[in-house]
């Protein structure tokens, strides 16, 4: 009997306790990020997709080895280049980044020795067609330019 | 009109929970064979998101096969990364710099307590109770900011490299843990007020699901399920790996063997994965965090390694069997969660649904963990 009412008194106490602790949140500052409205900038070091990094004359560093493509886990990256006549090194020609496949592992920003592609700080990336994944980097390069 | 049926006294029914139930925490299907609200027999169905981890292991290169392991186990990647990397160096020898160890303890107990933060929330929220869950993501939230600070990802990390890390941390990560431990403290006294003195908490977990020592050595039960049994047994103490030998820090142990007993070891280890953090930042020492001589391709001898790690879901094992290639002959995963999810359907007979939910909860289930 003792027990029962000593149950009854130390619940109601507990509940007032919880409930305490909820008023005094109500009151907190909001922390919620409106996020269509409102957007938070992403850290530097953020891995969104990659992109291509351009030199001075606004070419892309990239002298097509294809060690992105070989250090890939999925096989997302695709690359073409050609020499044109007289140069010496490659210049590329074409860098499809097939994003549907890409878990974002960075392996081909690690992989690379020229300092030819960084993360970009993208995320807004919802489409509902499966070819807005499939990036064409230097297409994107030129646009930057523009 | 029909009427509705009549079951006989003795006459059992089928219930399915799950592959989409709240409850189950993802794609965890229950059949359970009920009486009334009795359950006589349960049998737990998995395979609904394998995804063929162990066979992508032997035919991806190591370093290729990294961010697979953030893949298994959502809440508390970094665990698994860490036994990966950790066989991978024990097999090709590979030495690792004081400082990355380090690094790599913090990272892993943060990640721990946002582990541990979200399955609280989780379960209180299996229970009945809303808001807790929202004071629990807010604090987690603080954790996935600084991890996403230095990794550059708030969930799928692959942070951790052979031989060393992806990332150095900086003086604002370090400002910002340090920050987040007396918050976290604070955070702790808060959720004790509200949710574990609560009397309706006590009332529902207090002698439901006993676990017996025998039960959880049987199916191979770790982490909190085997603690709050009574087992003392955490591999970061029994067979201590990386840097943790050098923290001081309790492995906490209940012997009520009840599904209180379980949360409350998980809420004191958010306790002592605290102290191994302001231990880390007290010690870390300055340096690289890639090994000098790193090897270009990695191609661990021909033989047999396993490593075991302490994860926030328990005992996690990576088995590698090596022949001398740049793929393994076989990776095999030990996952946690798979051994404590398979006591459920012996330990829930003759249990109400609503408490077998709530024992389900206090599990700790992460379902891509179980099938991978």
């Amino acid at each position: 009997m003792v027990t029962y009412f000593s149950d009854i008194y130390n619940g109601l106490i507990s509940l007032f306790i919880g409930m305490g602790v909820t008023f005094k949140e109500f009151f907190k500052p909001t922390v919620t990020v409106q996020y269509p409205y409102e957007t938070l900038t992403m850290t530097d070091k953020y891995r969104g997709h990659v992109e291509l990094i351009e030199n001075d004359e606004g070419k892309p560093n990239c002298v097509v080895c294809g060690l992105c493509a070989r250090a890939c886990p999925s096989g997302c990256i695709t690359l073409a280049g050609e020499k044109p006549e007289g140069a010496k090194k490659k210049a590329l020609t074409k860098y499809v980044l097939d994003f549907t496949r890409c878990s974002l592992c960075g392996s081909c920003v690690e992989s690379c020795n020229f300092n030819a592609l960084e993360f970009s700080k993208e995320y807004n990336l919802a489409s509902t067609r499966k070819e807005d994944f499939i990036f064409d980097l230097l297409q994107r390069l030129e646009e930057r330019n523009k | 009109m029909s009427s509705p049926i009549q079951l006989q006294p003795d006459e059992t029914f089928v219930l399915n929970v799950g592959p989409q139930h709240p409850a189950t925490h993802g794609v965890l299907r229950v059949k359970m064979e009920m009486h009334g609200e009795y359950i006589v027999n349960s049998e737990t169905v998995i395979g609904y998101i394998h995804r063929m981890h162990e066979k992508m292991g032997e035919n991806k290169t190591y370093p290729q096969f990294l961010m697979n392991l953030s893949r298994m186990d959502y809440l508390g990647a970094l665990g698994y990364s860490h036994g990966h990397v950790l066989v991978v160096e024990k097999a090709s020898g590979i030495e690792v710099p004081k400082r990355a160890e380090y690094i790599r303890a913090i990272m892993v107990e943060l990640n721990r307590i946002s582990s541990h933060l979200f399955w609280f929330g989780a379960f209180v929220m299996d229970l009945g109770g809303f808001s807790p869950l929202m004071y629990a993501l807010q604090d987690r939230e603080h954790i996935l900011d600084m991890l996403e600070a230095v990794t550059g990802s708030r969930l799928t990390y692959c942070y951790f490299r052979f031989g060393g890390l992806y990332n150095d941390i900086d003086d604002d990560f370090i400002d910002a843990a340090r920050r987040f431990i007396p918050r976290m403290r604070k955070s702790l006294i808060k959720y004790e007020k509200l949710v574990t003195g609560n009397i309706i908490f006590r009332k529902r977990l207090e002698g439901n699901a006993f676990l017996s020592k025998e039960t959880c050595r049987k199916y191979g039960a770790s982490s909190a399920v085997a603690r709050g049994s009574g087992i003392n047994f955490d591999v970061r103490k029994n067979e201590p790996y990386s840097v943790y030998p050098e923290f001081d820090f309790d492995v906490p142990v209940y012997h009520e063997c009840d599904s209180l007993a379980r949360y409350m070891v998980r809420m004191d280890e958010i306790e002592q994965s605290l102290r191994i953090i302001e231990q880390g930042l007290d010690k870390l020492p300055d340096g690289p965090i890639m090994p000098a001589k790193k090897p270009k391709l990695i191609k661990p001898p021909a033989g047999d390694y396993y490593q075991a790690v302490e994860t926030a879901r328990g005992s996690f094992g990576v088995r590698l069997v090596s022949d001398g290639t740049k793929t393994p002959y076989r990776l095999k995963l030990r996952s946690p969660t798979f051994s404590n999810m398979h006591l459920f359907d012996e330990t829930c007979r003759g249990m109400m649904i609503m408490d077998a939910l709530a024992f389900m909860g206090s599990l700790d289930l992460v379902i891509p963990e179980i099938d991978r």
